[in-house]
């Protein structure tokens, strides 16, 4: 695939996130803070969400199977999950959160087990979105081209 | 003004990079990395002189070794030390800085909470371009004064 066809890819490929939900205008935001003091920056903040999220939902699957169940802990861990969601921008996942910490407060068992199946699904997926994306922005930078905006 | 759910509109917005900032320092207090790390960047862009502190003790700690911020961005729940314990903290000591809280998406009551521990404004995280420039905006007028 030739330079243009990969900048045209990108280009369909991110603006297909932003039309399915999977991001928001804060991922544009993160973008636009990137430049050549900070070439970086975006890969750098996001690989934090991936670190913060795996750690909160082994956290969250943890509490969920004691016997006791600690949903206080849980609410302010799923507040974290939220806040991170947010600020780089991965919609799906942060409105999951909303009705998580609802549950939470409900103390509703099934309910929270329920939303943290969905919140590991949708991060699974935008995490798979992102690092294919940061492939395809390596590629073209790889082949001597510039990323789009 | 609390800036709660403040509009874009509602805000006298400039570009930040209208204002010369190179003499503002900045306090970013947030439990969270990613959170520190995009405020940090987010005001480094504006020109800013900009430290981090994990938590709200770190915040009041750096205050009582003689540090010295023009804004302190306070993240509101935070182990250790929360924002609104700290600000209150930092308003007895005698600050003066600009304190701004950054909360998540709460009920008017959890930030009216957090205004009346001695913020100058709250907004929900993250802080938007706007929501800088209009901060930075207040800072340079109110040294301008001074």
């Amino acid at each position: 695939m030739d330079l243009v066809q990969l900048q045209r890819q990108l280009v369909d490929y991110r603006t297909s996130l932003y039309h399915e939900g999977f991001l928001d205008e804060q991922f544009t935001q993160l973008q636009s803070l990137q430049d050549e003091n900070n070439p970086d920056f975006v890969v750098e903040v996001v690989s934090l969400f991936f670190e913060d999220s795996e750690r909160l939902l082994n956290e969250l699957s943890k509490a969920l199977e004691q016997q006791v169940i600690d949903f206080k802990r849980m609410d302010a861990q799923v507040h974290q999950l939220k806040g991170s969601s947010s600020s780089i921008g991965a919609h799906r996942v942060q409105k999951l959160c909303i009705v998580f910490r609802n549950y939470c407060e409900a103390q509703n068992v099934e309910g929270c087990l329920k939303c943290l199946q969905q919140v590991k699904h949708e991060y699974g997926i935008i995490k798979t979105k992102l690092e294919s994306m940061f492939q395809l922005e390596q590629q073209i930078l790889n082949a001597g081209g510039s990323i789009p905006v | 003004m609390s800036g709660n759910g403040a509009s874009s509109s509602s805000l006298n917005m400039i570009s930040g990079e209208d204002v010369v900032n190179n003499n503002l320092s900045a306090l970013v207090v947030d439990d969270s990395p990613l959170l520190r790390l995009l405020h940090d960047i987010h005001l480094k862009k504006y020109g800013l002189k900009v430290q981090v502190a994990e938590n709200g003790k770190v915040a009041v700690d750096l205050f009582h070794l003689g540090a010295s911020f023009d804004l302190v961005l306070m993240d509101k729940e935070m182990p250790v030390m929360n924002g609104v314990e700290a600000t209150k903290e930092l308003r007895a000591m005698g600050v003066t800085s600009m304190i701004v809280g950054v909360t998540s998406k709460n009920g008017p009551g959890e930030q009216q909470a957090f205004m009346e521990a001695g913020l100058d404004y709250c907004f929900e995280k993250p802080l938007t371009p706007e929501i800088i420039s209009f901060l930075l905006e207040e800072l340079n007028k109110h040294n301008n004064k001074n």
